[in-house]
């Protein structure tokens, strides 16, 4: 059955990442948005102001930087071998690992 | 077609090939395949459909997902690779069909695919771009389709993109590109 109105059922997120997330006191992982981050209280603390306002920051200064995002760049630029979107996707990419993996853990832990 | 019509097709060609304006433009994120043919405003709605058959996507895919991005960059799930991956490989066929069959748009205008230049915007943007989408876990796309799943703090987010990229265009020129 098909529904258009939001998703049946939750995200069935990995059990590496539960628990990783189970220690930096995110334990709700029903929604698409963690309410455990994005919400309008969280927005005036100095982790929620990072994710949020500095995050988006990033995503709309990069994406017009780099002159296209992942459905510019990485879907229809690779789709048409187009090498420099292969350059700019292979940064997409090392740029959320070292975030994800290096950064993120210290923001969520610490702050 | 006729004559005249072709001949008018065939300096829009060139005009694509030889158009030095189009860095300029790609900088700008403006379109560089627009179509020269006028219409009135809502013949602008069925871009209303189609983006919002694409934010269903996004939505049911769970693509929109501050976890599922996590577990991308973690490589922890094939999920989002999984989309991606296919994502592509429909648009290798799409293209592909395009070109072999010469297929027009709805308004019997040629589908033109401008070459893009490389500038090293690719990897500092794409850098910057990446350590965004890892906090957010959202591109520019999904962040509108976060907004729509309830979730109204991202608005912010948004906002903040959108100053981000009017930020990016005061500083441009100092960048290196």
């Amino acid at each position: 059955m098909v529904s258009f109105s939001g998703n049946a059922e939750p995200v069935r997120i990995s059990p590496k990442l539960a628990t990783e997330l189970s220690g930096y006191g995110i334990t709700h992982f029903e929604s698409l948005v963690p309410v455990d981050l994005f919400t309008w209280q969280n927005l005036f603390t100095a982790k929620g102001f990072i994710m949020m306002a500095v995050g988006g920051f990033f995503v709309g200064f990069g994406t017009r930087y780099a002159g296209g995002c992942t459905s510019g760049h990485a879907i229809m630029g690779l789709s048409s071998f187009q090498w420099p979107s292969l350059v700019a996707t292979i940064s997409f990419m090392t740029g959320g690992f070292i975030m994800a993996n290096l950064i993120l853990p210290f923001i969520l832990k610490s702050l | 077609m006729e004559i005249k019509e072709i001949i008018k097709e065939h300096k829009h060609h060139q005009f694509l090939q030889e158009n030095k304006d189009f860095e300029v433009r790609s900088l700008d994120t403006m379109c560089v395949n627009e179509s020269e043919l006028k219409h009135p405003w809502w013949y602008n709605l069925k871009y209303l459909a189609a983006g919002a058959l694409f934010g269903i996507i996004l939505v049911k895919a769970e693509v929109i997902s501050w976890f599922r991005i996590q577990e991308m960059f973690r490589l922890q799930s094939f999920h989002m690779f999984g989309i991606i991956g296919s994502a592509v490989i429909v648009g290798m066929l799409s293209v592909w069909f395009i070109k072999k069959f010469n297929i027009k748009t709805i308004y019997g205008e040629p589908v033109e695919i401008p070459k893009k230049k490389f500038s090293k915007g690719q990897i500092y943007g794409g850098l910057i771009f990446g350590l965004g989408w890892a906090l957010t876990g959202a591109c520019p796309g999904p962040l509108f389709a976060q907004i729509g799943t309830g979730a109204s703090v991202i608005i912010v987010t948004l906002l903040s993109a959108i100053s981000g990229t009017w930020l990016y265009g005061l500083v441009r020129d100092k960048l290196p590109h």
